[in-house]
């Protein structure tokens, strides 16, 4: 197998040497910490300043704002954990949606065991929220509402302007996972009034296990992690120095090339969808057609399984995924699918492409030929498809 | 993840199709869980299984399982058929991933399923084997969530 044909880059991206060589002299030269005095360690320190602000930059807030953490797990489990905390003597009520990552849903969860009440929105067959039924979901006693910015496995772009108005109307915390917008669509966390916002590295090409949380000033939430005085002392640990850097150099590279990729993704993308409706029967793009993620594509072919379909693609190099890859230790079908309304057995045979900077029309042209006899094969080997055509001809 | 025999036969199932005025069909399994099986049994009159076809909606493992499972009984009488367990199944294919044995099951509750059918066709009975417990439509179980 020589050729690697990578469209999974919602689950990581490849580090850009761009941003390994930034990192590279705080392993081996100025590996010194921040903390410390000397002049030696000083410098690392300044680093770090510098990379928050670039980083508050892009969001058009201030560098105080941004909170390094371990990643985008650990920025939304603080997020909901501290808000919950924080807030609990004006309430219990949190809102959220049904297609929330993991790190959001297990942590509402959660937060219900702990005596919290947590309203999950539903959203419609595109993956999308509905303002007015947010709106209608508040209660006196809501403290928090907590929406995805883009959904990583539709792809779906929700609409968080609205969404934060709405909360802002009613003096309501507003968080947003934008692990999978952050770098890929514009952010304004002004103009869409969100109060906190998680982001990962390694979705933007930079490194994994480095992440943020943008926390608006005056939001009172306490340390997540405890110890040193680090992060303004709200979140403990000696800075992972080489990691804030590649995080820094890699969001700072995907604001500037923002435009560029995402209308080359984009046509890519439609060019991807075009091919596999026109060309596979029965196949269906889940996700909004045109709310959506500039690199995502995410279909249902009707009687075939995900899995199978994954490690005969896999078979000719290409790398995908079947729902999100947290869930593929579980049985069950994602919950995105099921939420925007799939029966299970369309929702076991979804398959989710995403695009990188790298993604070539070959590439996709290869893929869709793979994937058009790799369907047709599943489906004659298919119950389903035997007792549909059974079905058809009476 | 998988053996390189479970790779083998899912690349390469063996018996995939169908069986026409089979002597015994059985179909187990649900969408929910996603995997359902298929066996179609051609079984002649000395109670030999001379044909065996099956079709599966399914991951790797439950692809590997039914074109396993059909290989062991293939040729097998029907007392030899009851003696194809999915240990024996797993075994074949040199193990399964622990979330995966359950694939192994169903290609044996299959087999026995579609046995179960060429029976209460011929209205005979068969030492050991019992009514199948799962179809297609069932399975409405609770999900566990675990963290």
């Amino acid at each position: 197998m020589d050729r690697l044909i990578y469209l999974d880059n919602a689950a990581t991206t490849k580090t850009v040497p761009e941003v390994v060589e930034a990192m590279l002299p705080y392993f081996t030269e100025n590996y010194g910490n921040p903390s410390s005095v000397y002049r030696f360690a000083a410098k690392n320190k300044e680093a770090v300043a510098a990379q928050r602000e670039a980083v508050a930059e892009i969001l058009g807030v201030k560098a105080k704002e941004i909170y390094f953490t371990a990643g985008g797990s650990e920025a939304d489990n603080w997020a909901l954990k501290a808000a919950a905390e924080s807030y609990a003597s004006k309430g219990n009520h949190i809102i959220t949606t049904k297609i929330e990552h993991h790190a959001i849903l297990h942590t509402a969860e959660y937060l219900e065991k702990k005596g919290f009440e947590v309203t999950y929105l539903d959203v419609d067959e595109d993956g999308m929220v509905d303002p007015e039924e947010l709106r209608a979901a508040i209660r006196p006693t809501t403290i928090l509402i907590s929406v995805m910015f883009a959904n990583n496995e539709i792809g779906t772009v929700q609409p968080i302007k609205e969404i934060g108005q709405i909360a802002k109307e009613h003096g309501i915390l507003f968080h947003t996972d934008a692990v999978q917008a952050f770098g890929q669509v514009p952010i304004s966390a002004d103009e869409c009034h969100i109060d906190m916002l998680s982001a990962s590295g390694h979705k933007l090409n930079g490194p994994k296990g480095i992440g943020f949380l943008y926390i608006r000033t005056g939001v009172k939430i306490r340390s997540f992690i405890h110890g040193g005085a680090q992060e303004r002392k709200r979140r403990a640990g000696t800075e992972n120095v080489p990691g804030i850097i590649g995080l820094g150099t890699a969001a700072v590279r995907a604001a500037r090339t923002m435009e560029e990729r995402a209308k080359k993704e984009k046509e890519l993308r439609d060019y991807l969808i075009g091919r596999v409706l026109e060309e596979i029967p029965y196949s269906k793009l889940n996700g909004h057609p045109v709310r959506r993620l500039p690199n995502n594509a995410n279909f249902s072919f009707r009687f075939v399984e995900g899995e199978s379909l994954l490690i005969m693609l896999d078979m000719k190099g290409i790398c995908a995924s079947s729902g999100s890859a947290c869930t593929s230790g579980s049985l069950d079908p994602s919950h995105v699918l099921l939420a925007i309304g799939l029966p299970h057995e369309i929702a076991h045979g979804s398959l989710r492409l995403t695009l990188g900077e790298e993604t070539s029309k070959e590439d996709i042209d290869y893929t869709v030929d793979c994937l058009k006899g790799i369907v047709k094969n599943l489906r004659e080997m298919s119950p389903l498809y035997e007792d549909f055509l059974k079905e058809q001809k009476a | 993840m998988y053996s390189e025999k479970v790779m083998e036969h899912f690349q390469n199932p063996r018996n995939v199709g169908e069986i026409e005025n089979a002597s015994g069909v059985g179909t187990v399994g649900n969408a929910k869980c996603g995997d359902i099986m298929r066996i179609y049994l051609d079984i002649d009159e000395n109670k030999i299984i001379r044909d065996v076809k099956f079709k599966t909606f399914g991951c790797g493992a439950a692809v590997a399982t039914s074109s396993m499972a059909t290989e062991l009984v293939k040729g097998k009488t029907i007392e030899e058929a009851m003696q194809v367990t999915n240990r024996a199944v797993m075994e074949a294919l040199d193990g399964l991933p622990p979330v995966k044995v359950h694939c192994s099951l169903l290609a044996e509750e299959a087999i026995h399923a579609a046995l179960w059918d060429y029976a209460e066709k011929h209205g005979i009975k068969i030492e050991g084997l019992t009514k199948p417990k799962s179809d297609i439509h069932d399975g409405e179980e609770e999900e566990e969530e675990e963290y």
